[in-house]
């Protein structure tokens, strides 16, 4: 079956004349429309354009002449990336019907990689959001348990990795939501430094915490996705002119002698105790391997999620400005002058929990609050980042858990605040900028999936992608495939 | 209420002479169709970022080195947040905390005093875009934008609030124009809205340091509208508080029609701007280097270019001032002494003959004058020459600004070569003599005034091509002596 294998493993029957990209295509595309019915990780399939870029791939390797290890393999991306000619909603109701008339320079790089594109994947509105509930279209499920959350805000993303509905996917993380859903899913979800990936077309939730990364079956694949899409961009002046290395080879070397720190703040009250005792397991399979573990100490780690929830919102509220009716998107109707059809237009296209974002990050930024919230939150971020560089004068990577729980019902957790817990340990990473990893790390009794978290130095994906590549060689968790495939008739 | 001082500081907004826009690559050119020069980022659209224009930053640079202002090495974009339709994002990229540059100076002298404005700083940031509405605003079926304007380019320099009357103000304002000139940052061009004023204006008693109530004034598009509108307000301010009333914080607009400034909002309604730092542009970082070298190629300002005018070409101050008015009018005059060599006759053909067809200070006008500096020259020299008398010169010269030929093409054209010779001229003049023996007898008798008519009637006879100084000798030689 094409849609259970890994982008190497497609590439290889690729390059053998055993599949060719056309048959990769329509098997993803039956699959999706077998499933995704139920999972409901798409907002939009682009059939047709995938059946045409997978034709002219199946010419290119046909010819012996690929344009990467990506040529031909199927792959979608989340609803914030926009895509030229064809709509891009974020999950919103404003962008409904917004056609982008550029693409992303990720999507670019895909497209210019011969990857074949299936569509267009469900996410919290405007990316905010822990569970893909917050779409302002339908909720996304979880592959492992439909009445549960995939997780967000890239949860179509993620759902779409581990449901096999694409090879590969995009998602973007902002405080967590490549981490966060890739652990609720079972699925390898990397976001890389911030400025690694351009984030030109991306639609921005928080530009200073912003970040594309992959969703991967296996590590390997996720580095082979971070190797097209990673380096520098004249348009995006955020991103860094760092050289990008083969990320594919630096999986090789295995982890004797890298220094695994591991941070006592994360493992925090409230920890599921499954989830504890699978990333110590975790921990532990690491040292088998020859990798040396010590404690660290990250000690403001517990004003991250403060500081993030001034920051992300106060960014959001002005990059979420422009959306005002007069010239895309949703236009509410009735309003007699300027304003009341800025108020009826913004009221009707963004969702609760948009608003709330936006009204708080308004307060945040107001003169006479500006120093005490947003500047202070400035100030906090400044020590998290200290942290991390102390801690990694001291090791090479930090093990930790992704989630403190595992995935949860639909529509259980109805408290904002309670919801926004679930980025407690991925958050801090955003803030300091630096690229962490989720890898399947074993499952709950009940059957969910688990997540182990690996964080490293600024630009050092290669070594993150290396010591989660080693750990997957060690272990089986990520080759357990969700119970979704319909009754073999 | 004349005891009170008045406070005035300006805002200038200059659109900079860049090709490309402040964060993109769409052209500036004025008066293109409405939105044919926008791209996605100039639209503010979903996904997309700003990239500095680093020709707008050296622009800006050299414009604060010239104001002698210290250039911030770490400055930074933020983000000021107000909704208006015309405003692709509701956010512009402006700067705020950490400008460009701070601290500088301006020199200018108003009514023979000279004075020292400082400058608190200079900054960049993008234009808006413009609405257009079918009819007038308050009845128009529909109203669209033209985002052309958006992203382009503007550099704000905010004095102190050192000036002291609307006439300093307005000296303020041309100073600092001519100054843009020179440097080719931007065009000057108040009508087509390439240089902005506004003005915070408040009065206060005499000796106080503390200011009075401010009253922002927008929409001056022109030295004489600066200048009427603040007078306007420094009376209007003035009755108030000799009436005892309170001066109302808030903006006002300047109507030049009916000669007054109307309430535009009250400051109760100002906005917040919720500034933050531009998180989509990194920390700009202006290394010494480069402002060495830009200060490196700065051009001879006017008030340098001025002084040097006036001990090297000995012309008088005023002269000096008005041939220093606009760069290309001063390069110009520069060029046609380099051609001719008698500065002093150069100066009186610019500043007599030019100037009436072009403005000083119009840099564009000045440089598609169609009579180049050499041909000016050239016809400099047929005087010198002898060739063509002064008057004819005038009329030469008006053929050469209507034609764009040069003076010696005209002259031969028109057979307008000057009669010198002695023995032709002595015929004339005998004839004339001939033919006006009452008027030969009133000069015998006298009348002294005879001989400019008589002088007339030979310059008549020749179609003014005599040469007046060999006239008059011959009619000296040949009048009766009585
Ligand atoms: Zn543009």
């Amino acid at each position: 079956m094409l849609t259970r294998l890994t982008i190497e493993e497609l590439g290889a029957r690729f390059r053998r004349g055993e599949a060719t990209p056309s048959q990769a295509a329509a098997a993803y595309l039956e699959r999706i429309a077998a499933l995704d019915g139920r999972v409901k990780a798409y907002l939009t399939v682009t059939r047709d354009t995938a059946l045409g870029q997978a034709a002219a791939a199946d010419a290119r390797l046909a010819a012996g002449r690929p344009l990467s290890p990506l040529d031909g393999v199927p792959v979608a991306v989340k609803d914030l990336l926009c895509t030229r000619g064809i709509r891009t909603t974020c999950g919103s109701r404003i962008l409904e019907t917004f056609v982008p008339p550029y693409d992303a320079t990720v999507v670019a790089r895909l497209r210019a990689a011969g990857a074949v594109l299936l569509g267009k994947l469900n996410m919290d509105e405007f990316a905010m959001g822990s569970s893909t509930e917050h779409s302002a279209f339908f909720p996304t499920r979880n592959p492992w348990d439909l009445g549960r959350v995939p997780g967000g805000s890239s949860g179509g993303s993620a759902a779409a990795a581990a449901g096999d509905l694409a090879a590969a996917t995009l998602g973007s993380d902002t405080g967590g939501s490549i981490r966060q859903p890739a652990a609720f899913c079972g699925a390898v979800g990397l976001k890389p430094t911030y400025g690694r990936v351009s984030r030109y077309g991306l639609v921005a939730f928080a530009s200073s915490l912003d970040q594309i990364g992959p969703f991967a079956k296996t590590v390997a694949d996720a580095a082979l996705v971070l190797g097209v899409i990673a380096g520098a961009d004249r348009r995006d002046s955020t991103s860094v002119d760092v050289p990008v290395p083969d990320y594919r080879a630096a999986l090789a070397g295995g982890v004797e002698g890298l220094r695994v720190g591991i941070p006592a703040e994360y493992f925090i009250e409230g920890l599921d105790p499954e989830v504890e005792a699978a990333v110590q397991t975790a921990i532990a399979v690491l040292r088998g391997l020859g990798a040396k573990t010590e404690g660290v100490s990250l000690p403001h780690t517990r004003y991250g999620l403060p500081a993030y929830y001034l920051i992300a919102p106060a960014e959001a509220s002005s990059n979420l400005a422009r959306y005002d009716g007069v010239k895309y998107g949703l236009r509410a109707p009735g309003g007699r002058h300027l304003v009341e059809m800025y108020g009826r237009t913004r009221a009707a296209g963004f969702g609760a929990e948009v608003k709330r974002r936006i009204l708080l990050g308004a307060y945040a930024l107001s003169a006479g609050y500006y120093d005490a919230y947003y500047g202070k939150a400035q100030r906090v971020r400044t020590l998290i980042r200290r942290d991390f560089q102390q801690a990694f004068e001291r090791v090479d990577v930090l093990a930790a858990p992704t989630t403190p729980g595992v995935a949860f019902r639909l529509g259980e957790k109805t408290d904002p605040l309670q919801m926004y817990l679930n980025d407690i340990l991925t958050i801090p990473v955003n803030l300091a900028g630096l690229p962490g990893v989720s890898v399947p790390a074993g499952f709950t009794q009940a059957g969910l999936p688990i997540g182990l978290q690996l964080i490293g130095r600024p630009y050092d994906e290669a070594t993150v992608l290396r010591a989660a590549h080693a750990y997957q060689q060690a272990t089986e968790w990520h080759r357990r495939k969700p119970p979704l495939d319909p009754a073999p008739r | 209420m004349d005891k009170l001082e008045t406070v005035i500081g300006l805002e200038v907004h200059a659109q900079l002479l860049t090709r490309s826009k402040m964060f993109c690559g769409c052209s500036t050119a004025f008066g293109a169709a409405p939105n044919s020069q926008t791209c996605p980022v100039c639209q503010g659209m979903p996904g997309v970022l700003p990239v500095i224009n680093r020709s707008a930053v050296e622009l800006g640079i050299r414009t604060a080195l010239a104001l002698g202002c210290r250039i911030n090495e770490h400055n930074r974009f933020a983000r000021k947040h107000y909704y208006y339709p015309d405003m692709p994002k509701n956010y512009q990229i402006s700067q705020y905390e950490e400008p460009l540059a701070e601290h500088g100076v301006l020199a200018i002298e108003v009514g023979g005093t000279p004075r020292a404005i400082g400058i608190q700083r200079v900054h960049l940031e993008e234009d808006v875009g413009k609405l257009v509405h079918e009819g007038a605003l308050e009845t128009a079926p529909s109203s669209t934008v033209d985002f052309n304007r958006a992203g382009v380019p503007l550099m704000e320099i905010v004095s102190k609030p050192e000036l002291r009357s609307p006439e300093e103000a307005a000296g303020y304002l041309r100073a600092l124009r001519t100054i843009l000139l020179y440097l080719g940052v931007c065009d000057g061009n108040m009508e087509e809205g390439s240089l902005r004023c506004d003005a915070n204006i408040s009065l206060r008693p005499p000796g106080s340091q503390e200011y009075g109530v401010k009253v922002e004034i927008k929409n001056m598009n022109s030295f004489r509208n600066v200048q009427h509108a603040l007078e306007h307000e420094v009376r209007r301010q003035g009755n108030a508080l000799g009436a005892g009333e309170q001066v109302v914080q808030e903006t006002r607009l300047w109507d030049p029609e009916r000669g007054r400034t109307v309430s535009m909002r009250s400051k109760e309604y100002a906005h917040d701007y919720r500034y933050f730092p531009e998180p989509d542009l990194p920390p700009l970082r202006v290394a010494a280097a480069w402002v060495e070298a830009i200060r490196a190629g700065l051009p001879e300002l006017p008030a340098a270019r001025r002084q040097r005018f006036a001990a090297t070409y000995g012309l008088s101050a005023y002269d000096a001032d008005l041939l220093t008015q606009g760069r290309a009018l001063a390069d110009y005059f520069e060029a046609a002494v380099q051609a001719q060599g008698r500065p002093k006759a150069v100066a009186n053909w610019v500043l007599n003959e030019l100037l009436r067809e072009l403005p000083a200070d119009d840099d564009r006008a000045v440089a598609a004058c169609p009579i180049p500096p050499q041909n000016l020259a050239g016809l400099l020299r047929l005087i010198d020459d002898g060739a063509i008398s002064g008057k004819m010169a005038k009329d030469v010269f008006e053929t050469m600004f209507r034609s764009g030929q040069d003076a010696p093409s005209i002259v031969a054209r028109e057979g307008l070569t000057q009669v010198a010779d002695a023995g032709e001229l002595s015929r004339v003049v005998d004839q004339v003599l001939a033919a006006n023996p009452k008027v030969v007898e009133d000069w015998r008798s006298g009348k002294k005034a005879a001989l400019g008519f008589l002088v007339g009637q030979v310059m008549k006879a020749t179609q003014g091509r005599a040469n007046p100084g060999l006239v008059n000798r011959l009619l000296g030689e040949k009048l009766p002596t009585g």
